[in-house]
């Protein structure tokens, strides 16, 4: 059963290409990706999140914005009854700001230089006992 | 976790997360008694199938074409296939992101959908998928095929409408009378009308129509695991029946240019298959290939679970050492079916 990660850039900056390197390590590590493209809306990725059904909301943040971005992005995922879907973020992300940040639900929290291997590696062990979970239903 | 078939009347009320839930679900080969339950459910949506060669602009068609539908106040799903790699079974799954315009209306439910080992242009599971969404009340399903070449027709088998999208300078005029893709358009559509060459597309399509004979268009359907052709567009006896000829139709899907023509030509083709019983017969047939094919993913399953992994090792094994030919192992194998009792 592939694991479903949805790969979003919320806000207006254009860098997408850390996105687009963690799309393609995900898919090269098994995952099924659905890439949604640059300046997505909270409403957008909450959208995108509830049809595809996905197992991780990833989301890639440069422009600093990230303590406005996913608190609102946890709150229209919540009321879409995404509640328990988790979200990891690729950015850049002050370190003062990750209690907070956890807080909302994110359970990555991943910066320059990650290697992909961890990132796989902590979505692996988030999602299999889910999955392992909802094989048996 | 909910079980799939408890999720069967939100999904029929409307409910898009249980309808998310059921789709991953029915991927997941999980959702027999969901489906089950469906199926009287079924039968309402029209399924309009858009398929073309790799870059032809198909998503983007699409999203046209399920804003123009949204204009006259149809409900749209979309199913949107993209190739799983052989080598590591994932997927990147990109279509979203010609699809934006159509975030925040409710009216519209996108789903991405890999292929997962199935080769035909659709994933296995398209087909279900599709009863779904008709199931939880879309008006049109629009069905993306992956970038298709020249035998990805699967989409014909269970399209009303098969859309084939072309774009200029793809191929020259041999190209269009080769077999295959082309031959199953309801439609034919040439993209990016706005760029050089267009012309020569709209030509070489026009020669193929015209060289293939219309009174003669089949449809490939396979029957009892043999591929044969039948006719879709049959003709009475007194051959006074009008026949469906494809309209090619230029379109800038970019710019929303001649979309409004393409959604009138569906119109067209739709009431040329309601007011025939074309439509019904179509659908026999799309029915009678689909019941074949489950009967034989259920039958290879049972007969190769009759058959232990080592028993099968020695028969590969034989084969590879040229002891015995692939015929033999063949009957090896179903003689071991036999005998437990299959």
């Amino acid at each position: 059963m592939a694991i479903r990660v949805l790969i979003a850039k919320p806000g207006l900056d254009g860098h997408d290409r850390g996105a687009k390197v963690i799309a393609r390590a995900l898919r090269d590590a098994g995952m099924e990706v659905i890439y949604t493209g640059l300046r997505q809306t909270p409403e957008m990725i909450a959208e995108a999140a509830l049809q595809e059904d996905v197992d991780l909301v990833g989301l890639s943040i440069l422009s600093g914005a990230h303590m406005t971005l996913v608190p609102r992005i946890r709150a229209v995922m919540n009321e879409h009854g995404l509640n328990d879907m988790p979200l990891m973020i690729g950015g850049i992300i002050p370190d003062d700001d990750k209690a907070a940040l956890t807080q909302l639900g994110v359970q990555g929290i991943f910066g320059p230089g990650t290697n992909t291997e961890d990132i796989i590696k902590f979505i692996r062990d988030l999602i299999a006992p889910e999955s392992g979970a909802s094989s048996a239903s | 976790m909910m079980l799939p078939q408890d999720q069967v009347p939100r999904v029929l009320s409307g409910d898009r997360r249980a309808l998310a839930r059921l789709l991953t679900a029915i991927e997941n080969e999980r959702a027999d008694d969901a489906l089950i339950a469906l199926h009287a459910h079924t039968g309402r949506a029209w399924i309009i199938g858009i398929t073309g060669a790799p870059g032809t602009g198909k998503s983007t068609l699409v999203a046209a074409l399920a804003k123009a539908y949204r204009v006259l106040g149809k409900t749209v799903g979309i199913l949107a296939v993209d190739p799983t790699s052989p080598f590591t079974g994932g997927a990147l799954l990109g279509d979203r992101i010609r699809m934006r315009d159509l975030s925040g209306d409710t009216g519209v439910f996108i789903r991405s959908m890999a292929t997962r080992g199935s080769l035909g242009g659709l994933a296995r599971a398209t087909r279900d998928a599709a009863r779904a969404l008709d199931a939880a009340g879309f008006d049109i399903i629009l069905v993306e095929t992956v970038g298709a070449g020249q035998s990805e027709v699967d989409i014909a088998r269970m399209a009303h409408t098969t859309v084939v999208v072309e774009a200029p300078g793809l191929g020259d005029d041999i190209q269009a009378t080769k077999a295959g893709i082309l031959e199953i358009a309801d439609l034919l559509v040439v993209n990016k009308a706005d760029r050089a060459g267009v012309n020569i597309t709209v030509r070489a399509l026009k020669n193929m129509l015209e060289l293939g004979h219309p009174s003669a268009r089949t449809r490939l359907a396979s029957h009892h695991g043999q591929m044969l052709t039948v006719e879709t567009h049959t003709i009475n006896q007194n051959g006074t029946d009008p026949l469906w000829i494809p309209p090619i139709i230029q379109t800038v899907a970019n710019d929303n240019k001649g979309i409004d023509e393409l959604v009138a030509a569906i119109d067209a083709h739709r009431a040329f298959l309601t007011d025939s019983d074309t439509r019904d017969q179509i659908e026999r047939h799309q029915i009678e290939i689909e019941l074949s094919e489950r009967v034989r993913e259920l039958l290879l399953r049972q007969i190769l679970n009759t058959v232990s992994a080592e028993a099968l090792d020695e028969i590969v094994r034989q084969v590879q050492t040229r002891a015995i030919a692939p015929q033999h192992a063949v009957s090896a194998i179903l003689n071991a079916a036999k005998r437990s009792g299959l």
